[in-house]
């Protein structure tokens, strides 16, 4: 295995799957037909070969593995830099497990432009894998704007009926904080003269600078997590998006934000990052207790699913900001855990969704009399929603409040909040819908799961419980990364301390 | 043999929720009875090794959430305290398991009652024989999950929906101080670990952190947080809501889970976590008042219920309050021993209402009951023993148990001891009143019922009166039988390291040289009680309308449960909903929308058509956007420099 270069083959095995389904003529049934198929397999070997960087990862160093590195534009020292360390690894094997699930979920509810929208998947596939993977800033740049335009496209397309007033509410926010980034990633170029991200992290920026470089990452990143108040394209986007966009959504796309402050603003501009701390935060609890309270009052079964997913985000961006071990570890391991969970959520939704055409929660009512599979399914992941002990939900959510308690006893009070709250609306939801007597008239002759839907969500729950029973197949291979993470930004505010203390102290002297 | 005690339940779990619809009903009873009984065999056999003098046992399972100094493992404790409580709940749970083959013959779900009974019983053993605080945690949300489940077992019923998620929801706030508990010891004692933490608890004791913004002291903010969560999982004044609604549950549930397992899971919290609770005179102060509250309130509501199982339920709650101020007044060993008697009994009384229900068609409202005692004469035996033990009559387990701790209440020689002492007498006598009540409406008198329904009145099947036999056994025995042990002389050395009492607090030891008066009067109000009981529904049964109707405030006051959940419904419930209302219409769609996207999208095509008619279309408008946010960060960082 060694020599191999897993992880662009991780990364461009889709997009030769893609090239694959571009050729694809005939009639249109057999051409959507052999589309699925393609993709199918293709973004299975994508799984294998993202397995493989897992077995293939060694959790002892923090430094980054499986690197690969060519000359791309040697003019500006721009390179094609690959490698993955404990904080992203993990996001490669999330961003592969989902898109076979995509589009397995797809398989029969897409029945317009098959061709096309397997092709966007597995574009999506290649961008969000490498976007994951890049090691040179121009290169994630790259990866990063380039995952905007297939989910657009899939919204936009394949979306429901207001899809093109949210693709484009999606589009407007999402771009407008990018662009922002490219012009700090101008300045870092500008001022660090390199673009290599190991490069960087060893440079120190001037105090100045990293505020503003952190602003315009946070105008990016915030806008991806989401982060209050700039949260209100997602409700929108995946309310029109299909279901298979809202699960590549929830999954891997908000996770692009959480990644963004772990892999730039923490190691990057330590000192801002201690300095807007308290905002991150203040926003954060405002996410968690302000979203759950909305979600409470949703009537739309993916509104609700979409606004607790803002709530859960908001304890992934408290857990980064508390710079400890635990905060830390809790917020990725939420992420991934939140990747599963609420991917399997809207996957839940698109199954009474492909049968009755409703989003609505009075649509439906006492579906468990005749999806007991389904049922149960649903169960497990609004518990692991939920948060409960022996799901993967409660391991994230405990480290990051763990980690929060070290910052500040207020803001693990005030997070804690949300587990109460989310408790409410999940358990509020899943009563409407799976409870009570079967008495809607268009409800009798429901189907339960199919054998192609058990094959969605058998892996789910599987990972669902695995993450909670053991979760240190995951913390353990990322504990060295984060550990270094944090040591590094705790030795940059010392010193930064230290020459503050420098300053005043001569000055002091007459 | 440790691991399968736990482990055996939940393969029967798996086993029945998974294939119990393939392998059918008689098969999924046999696959969680069956190892459920082994369970408790085996729990039996690890009590006799503990009794022999064997020392405690950890069983190593795996690592569980691992990170930085934060370690938390899954292993099994068996000492002392946890085999009690083994025992207690594989034998309860078993023979809950054996009556509901008889209970639920007629229910069209058997497989998955069953599945969840044995995953609850698997739940409260990970709780009880957890070594850290996150694992009981893990075992405290699973019984929960639990108990959430089979309070909404008949997912038909909407009553039962809204007290299953009512009774998660009062739970997730008690779990919520409960966690913040775990959090603030990790951070105080950087460890989760019951023993790191307990051996530095002296070196802890009177400093104090800052928390929420307050110098607080370490020890009893910690234990009041953790507090918190025992009162909602025991039902504790406020947040006692959730167990009247809880039995709209099956009945062997309640019995169960709402009175002789999952309730107490509080009060052996308290006991578990003894050596932090010992360390703080005002955590033990505010548990002894809040114990000694509840067992009032809780007994006054008794008194006017008129749903068989209510009744039941309020009384759980009452006795719990005692179990809780006995902890308060550092007789720990006598709450558990209180804790055992009361499973027995309390399990008893619950299962002898479940077979009254099941004889009278499922009537629970004993206004429509009366007079049936000669046609199930064995469940009314039963019926007696239990409220003869509850009552604490001299000699039934009750008797041991629950004068041990007014007597020790009373020893306390402090203020808050004379305030549970008092509080603990007058209960005793409501508690024989309002279960003399039961009896005498249930089971005496003319009948109310229907006539069909009087007609079909019937003893239960052996199923269910085996389970019930075995459970008055305990109720008759497990007091004079555990007394010396639990409480006794010795009874130290039994409890070894899994209990733990300051050397100041003697209250318990003090219980047994009381004045002869402070012994016999919890007798004498109870045989009051009893008295007056008789007076009012057999000798004259006009008496107690005609008081309702002399004291309506009080009357109502008392029907409606002091009005906790009209208050709750006022404070929490309907704010919430307004206020997520409001924040979704008002700030996300009119200011944040408002200003934000459709602002500026609205503004920009505005600009657009105005400044340039050529282009249409949508992606000239979001350039458009694009420009004023550089153009802004630009100009905003410039002007910043």
């Amino acid at each position: 295995m060694q020599g191999w270069p897993l992880l662009s083959l991780t990364t461009f095995v889709p997009l030769i799957g893609a090239a694959f389904i571009l050729m694809i003529r005939g009639e249109k049934e057999i051409v959507a037909r052999n589309a699925r198929n393609v993709a199918l397999w293709t973004s299975l070997i994508t799984l294998l070969l993202a397995l493989m960087t897992w077995a293939n990862f060694d959790p002892r160093t923090a430094a980054f593995q499986l690197e690969e590195q060519a000359a791309w534009i040697p003019a500006f020292g721009i390179t094609y830099h690959m490698g993955v360390d404990g904080i992203s690894m993990f996001f490669v094997v999330l961003s592969a497990f989902l898109t076979p699930i995509c589009v397995l979920a797809s398989w029969d509810a897409i029945r317009e432009r098959v061709r096309e929208y397997m092709l966007a998947f597995l574009v999506l596939e290649t961008l969000m894998i490498g976007m994951f993977c890049a090691l040179d800033i121009v290169l994630f740049y790259l990866f990063f704007e380039g995952v905007l335009i297939p989910m657009f496209l899939i919204i936009g397309i394949w979306g429901g009926p207001r899809r093109v007033y949210s693709a484009f509410k999606f589009f407007l926010y999402t771009l407008l904080g990018s662009v922002l980034m490219l012009v700090a990633i101008l300045a870092i170029y500008f001022t660090a003269g390199m673009t290599d991200i190991p490069a960087l992290m060893k440079y120190a920026f001037a105090r100045d600078m990293q505020m503003w470089l952190w602003l315009a990452f946070f105008a990016s990143f915030a806008v991806k997590v989401p982060m209050w108040p700039l949260h209100t394209w997602l409700p929108d986007a995946h309310v029109e998006a299909p279901t298979a966009g809202s699960v590549i959504l929830a999954g891997v796309l908000l996770k692009m934000g959480g990644y963004g402050f772990l892999r730039f603003s923490l190691p990057m501009m330590p000192l801002a990052s201690d300095f807007f701390a308290p905002l991150i935060f203040a926003l954060s609890i405002v996410a968690v207790i302000y979203t759950s309270l909305v979600a409470l009052a949703q009537e739309d079964m993916k509104k609700l699913i979409a606004y607790s997913s803002v709530a859960h985000m908001g304890f992934v961006t408290v857990g980064i900001f508390t710079f400890n071990v635990q905060g830390i570890q809790g917020a990725i391991f939420q992420m991934l855990s939140h990747g599963v969970v609420s991917a399997a959520l809207f996957l839940c939704v698109g199954v009474v969704y492909d049968r009755m055409h409703s989003r609505l929660i009075a649509t439906y009512g006492g579906l468990v009399h005749r999806m007991p599979f389904y049922a149960a399914a649903f169960m497990v992941f609004t518990l692991a929603s939920v948060g409960l002990p022996g799901t993967s939900g409660f391991v994230g959510e405990m480290l990051v409040l763990v980690g929060a308690y070290q910052a500040s006893t207020w803001v693990a009070a005030l997070t804690a909040t949300g587990v109460v709250l989310g408790a409410a609306y999940m358990l509020w939801l899943y009563r409407r819908v799976i409870f009570g007597e079967l008495e809607k008239p268009e409800l009798k002759a429901i189907l339960d799961l199919d054998r192609r839907e058990i094959a969605v969500f058998v892996p789910l729950v599987a990972a669902v419980i695995w993450m909670g029973v053991y979760p240190s197949s995951f913390l353990d291979l990322m504990h060295a990364s984060v550990q270094n993470l944090v040591d590094n930004y705790q030795a940059a505010i010392k010193a930064e301390t230290a020459a503050q203390a420098q300053v005043l102290l001569p000055g002091g002297a007459p | 043999m440790y691991s399968a005690i736990v482990f055996l339940p939940l393969l029967g779990a798996i086993v029945a929720g998974l294939f119990g619809r393939l392998m059918g009903d008689r098969a999924s009873q046999w696959v969680t009875t069956a190892p459920l009984l082994l369970a408790a065999v085996l729990s039996c056999i690890a009590f006799g090794r503990v009794i022999a003098g064997g020392a405690p046992v950890d069983v190593q399972v795996m690592r569980w959430i691992v990170s930085g100094t934060f370690e938390s493992n899954w292993t099994l404790r068996f000492d002392a305290l946890a085999t009690v409580m083994c025992v207690v709940v594989t034998v309860v749970s078993g023979m809950v398991h054996v009556y509901s083959w008889g209970y639920m013959a007629h229910d069209k779900s058997i497989p998955r009652f069953f599945s969840y009974l044995s995953l609850f019983t698997f739940f409260m053993l990970m709780l009880v024989t957890a070594d850290n605080f996150l694992q009981m945690f893990f075992g405290w949300e699973g019984v929960g999950l639990a108990s959430y489940l089979l309070i909404g077992f008949w997912y038909d019923r909407p009553s039962a929906n809204a007290a299953a998620i009512k009774a998660f929801l009062v739970n997730r706030v008690g779990d919520f101080g409960f966690a913040l508990g775990i959090l603030g010891t990790f951070l105080a004692f950087n460890a989760v670990s019951f023993d790191t933490v307990f051996a530095d608890v002296p070196a802890m004791a009177g400093k104090s952190f800052a928390f929420l913004g307050f110098e607080a002291d370490i020890m009893t903010t910690l234990c009041l947080l953790l507090f918190i969560g025992a009162m909602g999982k025991s039902a504790q004044l406020g947040l006692h809501t959730w167990l009247p609604d809880a039995m709209e549950g099956p009945t062997p549930v309640s019995a169960l889970i709402h009175a002789a397992t999952m309730v107490t899971a509080g009060v052996f919290m308290v006991v578990r976590l003894s050596p932090m609770f010992e360390a703080s005179e005002t955590a033990l102060t505010v548990v002894t008042v809040v114990g000694a509250t509840t067992a009032i309130f809780a007994a006054s509501v008794g008194l006017v219920q008129n749903d068989i199982k209510r009744v039941i339920a309020y009384s759980t709650c009452s006795q719990l309050g005692y179990m809780f101020f006995a902890a308060g007044v550092s007789a720990y060993s006598a709450a558990i021993f209180h804790l055992t008697t009361h499973a027995f009994f309390k399990a008893l009384l619950f299962l002898g209402a479940g077979s009254v229900i099941h004889a009278m068609s499922g009537e629970q409202d004993m206004r429509k009951m009366g007079g049936i005692w000669r046609k199930i004469p064995l469940t009314y035996a039963y019926m007696w023993i239990g409220s003869l033990a509850l009552g604490g009559l001299p000699f039934f387990a009750g008797y041991f148990s629950k004068d041990l701790i007014i007597e020790s209440a009373f020893a306390a020689k402090t203020g808050v001891g004379q305030y549970a002492f008092w509080l603990g007498v007058i209960a005793a006598a409501l508690t024989a009143f309002y279960s003399w009540r039961l009896l005498f409406l249930t089971f005496h008198g003319d009948s109310r019922a229907d006539h069909d329904v009087l007609h079909h009145v019937h003893e239960s099947p052996l199923s269910m009166t085996v389970p019930m036999g075995v459970l008055a056994a305990g109720a008759v025995f497990s007091g004079v039988a555990l007394a010396g042990l639990f409480t006794g002389e010795d009874s130290a050395a039994f409890w070894g390291k899994s209990i733990f009492v300051a050397a100041n607090h003697t209250a318990l030891a003090d219980a047994h040289h009381v004045p002869g008066w402070v012994k016999g009067l919890p007798i004498a109000v109870a045989v009051g009680g009893i008295l007056v009981a008789w007076q009012f529904y057999i000798r004259r049964p006009g008496l107690a309308p005609a008081l309702a109707a002399e004291f309506p405030e009080v009357h109502t006051f008392l029907y409606n449960k002091w009005y906790f959940d009209e208050a709750y419904d006022w404070l929490f419930v309907r704010p919430a909903k307004a206020i997520g209302r409001g924040l979704w219409l008002g700030g996300d769609g009119r200011v944040i929308d408002g200003f934000g996207p459709n602002g500026i999208a609205a503004v920009t095509i505005d600009f657009a058509r105005r400044a340039a008619r050529l282009q249409t279309g949508y992606l000239y408008h979001y350039a458009f956007a694009m420009l004023i946010g550089v153009a802004a960060f630009v100009s905003y960082y410039l002007f910043g420099k």
